[in-house]
């Protein structure tokens, strides 16, 4: 999976061509299937964001996903789960001051963020993640945030 | 303190209690009033003891009287167990001293950390420095739980919320909002190297008003990222404050360098130190000669000087630099 991650950085900007063509249809798509269906299928939907997010980018499911805006990185791998990173203490190796085998997820991110159109976007201020939100699905709460007009903080 | 309600507590004037409010600061300290004034400020910082002994934080702060306008109060540095920040700036304060109340996020969740905030601010502290902080298995507890809720910019915008809309995160509001002097750190010299001049615009857009350095021992490195904050206007927006520091020997110099992640140290200050007959005095010497290198740079504010068990020369190394001009920071003895 970690190849994979790598992978979504190297291309980060292809990625980002997909995401901003799918991200709309999938979201659509969960609130067409909400009105049908109601909650029911709720669980499948986390399911398949879960395994499809964990395989693309080690994602963590915290609930609060900020991919687009860090480079397609997940910060929730960096072991301070920094939101604007990197911190102080990156090797001169570009490597993880706490892993040193690994290379730093905001050295990635910053790599990533540099091939894709909307780069400056990483220069956005993230707080903290909402912990209420660990393991949910961040589709369906964008889904029902932008259905209700609520001003989204927060991507899939 | 602030007993600022007579009836409850009379107003009792000691050296701690907060100057009067002046427009366009933030704080009632002396810290950001020397900055504000335009002068070069120096800071240093005190490892808080092994002890439950209030003495053993004043005969540690006593080493910088007269050569330094703020104090540090590290949190739990290198992740390793320490008498707490909080405590020593409320210690230093009640005498007088300007101490800047650094918070790790390693240690406490956003509950903690506000009500950390609010107490220190209630204490009298002024200066606070938003800090990530080193991971737990730096330190003395590697077993520990790292918490690491908020990070350092997540705590600059925590601290400007309850100072400036005076109300927590949730929303609940504050009966008085904590004045204080916000400030967080920046390592120039860390790859992405680019990325270095975007980090610290998001914290100064995150709140930071003064930035404390890593230390700085690669000038032309410093001054290229200098003058890429003057042309982006961030050095009238923030304070920066050049960490510099004394390196004991070569020897000491190669371990940090290979040892402590962000410590970056070009190879000629190395062959420097090991060409000296007398490596300590070299190390002092660099450090002198750092500090007025600093000073020469465009907008650097100030210097932060970081003797990690050779305090002692602190007081020396700074009247040598001559970046004072001359002028005395204040300390208890003198006033």
């Amino acid at each position: 999976m970690i190849q994979l991650r790598h992978f979504a950085t190297r291309h980060a900007r292809a990625y980002e061509i997909v995401y901003n063509a799918s991200s709309p249809v999938i979201l659509a798509g969960i609130r067409v299937m909400q009105k049908v269906f109601g909650n029911r299928l709720d669980g499948v939907f986390t399911w398949f964001e879960k395994h499809s997010k964990g395989l693309l980018f080690d994602c963590q499911m915290c609930g609060n996903c900020v991919l687009s805006s860090t480079g397609m990185t997940c910060p929730m791998n960096c072991p301070k789960t920094i939101r604007n990173g990197p911190c102080g203490g990156v090797r001169e190796n570009g490597h993880c001051e706490v892993k040193p085998d690994m290379k730093c997820v905001w050295v990635e991110a910053w790599s990533g963020s540099q091939k894709m159109k909307h780069s400056s976007k990483i220069e956005t201020v993230q707080f903290a993640p909402n912990y209420q939100h660990k393991g949910s699905s961040a589709w369906i709460r964008l889904a029902n945030e932008q259905g209700i007009g609520v001003e989204v903080q927060h991507e899939a | 303190m602030r007993r600022e309600n007579p009836t409850i507590h009379p107003p009792v004037e000691h050296p701690g209690s907060p100057l009067p409010e002046e427009a366009g600061h933030r704080s009632r300290g002396r810290f950001e009033r020397v900055l504000r004034a335009g002068d070069f400020a120096v800071t240093s910082e005190i490892a808080p003891p092994d002890s439950s002994d209030a003495d053993e934080v004043y005969l540690r702060a006593q080493l910088f009287d007269g050569v330094c306008d703020a104090i540090n109060a590290t949190d739990g540095s290198g992740a390793n167990c320490h008498m707490s920040s909080v405590a020593v700036c409320a210690l230093l304060t009640h005498v007088g001293y300007s101490p800047i109340l650094q918070i790790s996020c390693r240690d406490k969740n956003r509950i903690a950390i506000q009500g950390d905030i609010l107490g220190a601010a209630a204490l009298g502290v002024c200066n606070v420095l938003a800090l990530s902080g080193d991971d737990v298995s730096a330190g003395d507890h590697p077993e520990a739980k790292p918490v690491f809720d908020l990070d350092s910019i997540s705590l600059l915008t925590t601290i400007k919320t309850m100072r400036d809309e005076q109300r927590f995160l949730s929303g609940r509001k504050l009966d008085r909002a904590p004045k204080m002097f916000a400030g967080s750190s920046i390592n120039p010299f860390v790859p992405p190297v680019h990325n270095r001049i975007t980090q610290l615009e998001k914290k100064i857009n995150a709140g930071a008003e003064f930035i404390q350095t890593q230390y700085c021992f690669d000038m032309p490195m410093l001054k290229e990222m200098m003058s890429q904050a003057v042309d982006k206007g961030l050095t009238e927006r923030a304070f920066i404050l050049a960490g510099v520091g004394t390196l004991a020997s070569a020897k000491t110099a190669r371990w940090l360098r290979a040892n402590v992640p962000g410590v970056h140290i070009p190879d000629e200050i190395i062959a420097r130190l090991e060409g000296a007959e007398n490596q300590k005095a070299e190390g002092q010497k660099i450090c002198v000669e750092l500090m007025q290198q600093c000073k020469e740079i465009e907008g650097i504010h100030g210097v932060h000087v970081m003797a990690y068990r050779q305090e002692q020369f602190v007081a020396e190394m700074v009247k040598e630099s001559g970046v004072l001009d001359g002028r005395l920071c204040w300390a208890p003895e003198q006033h």
